[in-house]
């Protein structure tokens, strides 16, 4: 049966084909998936805790033991005008680090201001941050495309977008003017410009140090708008954002919430993907059926003798399994290898975007997972092949063969 | 039955199904004794190889009783008369079906590795030696297309052979052969009944060949004729 080896060459270079391909396209397909929640998704906190500006829900009138047994129907509710800082952040800081479920706090502190360039006042927002904590939790200094970080530390110091610089021509070491919503006007030296990927996002907004915003703000040391939470595990966000929010009084968003659709994007390009290898896998399987098949009929005249030496039906069918296999092990385990080559070459296809600073090279990723369900289908699509030729040629009855000789 | 009966058919029938049923054997007993060289003849047609095809244990589709050794062989599941078959009896056919993927030796070599009685060397050796008995030692590393058609006949009668057979069964051995090649085989197995007592029951319709046996069976149209001692 070894003297069809150009026949089982084919079907193997099918079911290699086949693996490499669903290797490489599921490691691309996820590269580029992780990239893009990565844009999005390591850049947002799995919890984040603010006050927002709303009215009420405890309106006077509900209060009233007068009309507790009345419909009311109150018009013209204005939102009431508590603070946006959080209450007793220092409290809530320190009892949320030492949560064991949370990775880290980073606080943050958002404020309106207009930079004034020349006669123009351009509105923006300034978050206040730390920029130590921001890179650890969020890979803030990834996205620093000029200067560094650390330069933060300085008092009066601001990192712009890089929307924000190009239209104000601003310049590293620059300074630039800035007046808050209160009237406040302070003067703000350009230590470094960001990058995030997100174009609108860097035309309104930089970044300075919390110190920086707190006192451009003339607020003390414990004011923050939001507090910015990173979890070990981020699917407990929706749980977690539920149960602190009730705490601490305190609005909280969770990451599945506000970036939902980002979710489904990925999930639908990892099933469209899947689909493809998979289709990919059975085109190579009914290739070795058909190999087989034919194999068989080429045999028949071995089959029949090997059955009228005493080779059972099992025998007969082993053999042929065992070819099948044989092409899905050598086919499927060099598949796994030039498909991981193939992983390294698209990894060092040049990738440059303006969106994307910190990526040179097109995604891609390595995650086992893959290379086991690729391996396991190809194993199994072969098997599958082979049984039926192998049943087939089981049954073969040897009498009608050597008799039609 | 008798110690030395190897084979033993009882009333035996035998329709074709097709289209509309036709009886190929009717009521068909044979024995074969031990040591014995018996032919089946007949005209083409006559049943002999559908006969030869039922005592070999391949053909189950029949009426009757076979008894193989002593031990009935009838309604037998397929795996078990494989491994009867492979233990039992040994074929030769008309064509040589050897298989060209492996060498004659293999070739030879194959029933009894799947018999695995004995380890692959030994075997080697008993290969070795039933090509020997045919004068064939010296193309026991050739491929089967590398030999011409009385060699190949007679390398596929040493595999018939190699598992010590209790019976060689033989549908029309020498059919496809020239007469000298025809002569050397018919002479070879001449030799293994006399210096080796091994059983032979061959189908053939060459007058000649029968008669030089020791007995023939003779058929037609699905009946046996008469047995006839040749001696």
């Amino acid at each position: 049966m070894l003297a069809r080896i150009k026949q089982t060459l084919v079907a193997a270079v099918g079911v290699l084909f086949s693996i490499s391909m669903f290797i490489a396209l599921l490691g691309f397909m996820n590269g580029l998936n992780s990239l893009l929640d990565g844009m999005i998704l390591n850049r947002t906190p799995h919890i984040r805790f603010y006050n927002e500006i709303k009215p009420n829900p405890n309106q006077p009138i509900q209060l009233s033991p007068e009309f507790a047994a009345d419909l009311h129907s109150i018009r013209s509710v204005k939102p009431s005008t508590s603070r946006l800082a959080i209450h007793n952040s220092r409290a809530i800081i320190q009892k949320l680090e030492q949560d064991p479920r949370v990775l880290g706090v980073s606080p943050k502190l958002a404020a309106q201001v207009f930079f004034n360039v020349g006669t123009l006042d351009l509105s923006s927002n300034i978050n206040g941050i730390d920029g130590f904590k921001e890179t650890q939790l969020f890979g803030f200094e990834e996205y620093v495309i000029e200067g560094r970080v650390e330069d933060l530390n300085q008092l009066n110091t601001i990192i712009l977008g890089k929307g924000v610089s190009d239209r104000m021509m601003a310049k590293v070491g620059d300074v630039v003017q800035v007046t808050t919503a209160q009237g406040n006007r302070i003067q703000l030296k350009v230590v470094g410009a960001f990058q995030s990927g997100l174009g609108d996002f860097d035309k309104t907004n930089s970044y300075a140090s919390l110190v920086t915003v707190q006192k451009m703000l003339g607020q003390p040391a414990s004011y923050f708008t939001d507090i910015q939470v990173k979890l070990h595990d981020f699917n407990q966000a929706p749980q977690l954002a539920k149960e602190l929010g009730a705490i601490f009084e305190v609005d909280a968003d969770d990451i599945q919430t506000v970036n939902a659709q980002f979710e489904t994007g990925s999930e639908v390009r990892t099933i469209i993907s899947y689909a493809v290898g998979i289709t990919l896998l059975v085109v190579a399987g009914f290739g070795i059926y058909n190999i087989l098949n034919m194999m068989i009929y080429e045999k028949l005249d071995s089959i029949a003798i090997l059955k009228a030496i005493g080779f059972s039906p099992k025998d007969v069918n082993r053999i042929f399994t065992s070819i099948a296999i044989l092409i899905g092990l050598v086919g499927s385990s060099l598949g796994l290898v030039v498909g991981y080559l193939l992983g390294v070459l698209i990894d060092h296809i040049p990738f440059e975007t303006e969106a994307l600073p910190t990526i040179t090279t097109y995604p891609i990723d390595y995650n086992p997972k893959f290379y086991l369900i690729g391996g396991v289908f190809g194993l199994l699509t072969t098997y599958l092949a082979g049984f039926f030729p192998a049943r087939k040629a089981s049954s073969v009855d040897p009498v009608e063969i050597i008799r039609g000789k | 039955m008798a110690a030395n009966r190897v084979l033993e058919a009882k009333s035996i029938s035998k329709y074709f199904y097709n289209a509309s049923t036709t009886q190929v054997l009717d009521q068909v007993s044979v024995q074969v004794n031990r040591g014995e060289f018996v032919t089946i003849m007949g005209k083409s047609g006559c049943g002999k190889s559908t006969l030869l095809y039922i005592l070999s244990t391949m053909d189950t589709g029949y009426e009757g009783q076979l008894w193989l050794d002593g031990t009935l062989a009838t309604g037998k599941d397929p795996s078990y008369l494989s491994q009867l078959r492979n233990e039992k009896i040994g074929f030769v056919f008309q064509f040589h079906y050897l298989l060209n993927e492996f060498t004659v030796l293999e070739n030879v070599m194959i029933p009894a590795l799947k018999l695995a009685r004995l380890s692959r060397a030994e075997i080697e050796q008993q290969a070795m030696e039933k090509l020997r008995i045919f004068d064939m030692q010296d193309h026991a590393h050739k491929k089967p297309n590398q030999l011409s058609g009385g060699q190949k006949q007679r390398v596929s009668i040493a595999r018939a052979l190699i598992n010590d057979p209790l019976l060689i069964m033989g549908d029309e051995p020498t059919g496809n052969l020239d007469h000298k090649n025809a002569a050397l085989v018919f002479d070879k197995f001449k030799e293994l009944t006399q210096e080796l007592g091994q059983t032979l029951l061959i189908v053939t319709h060459d007058q000649e060949f029968a008669k030089a046996t020791d007995r023939t069976i003779e058929m037609e149209d699905g009946k046996v004729l008469e047995k006839v001692s040749n001696q």
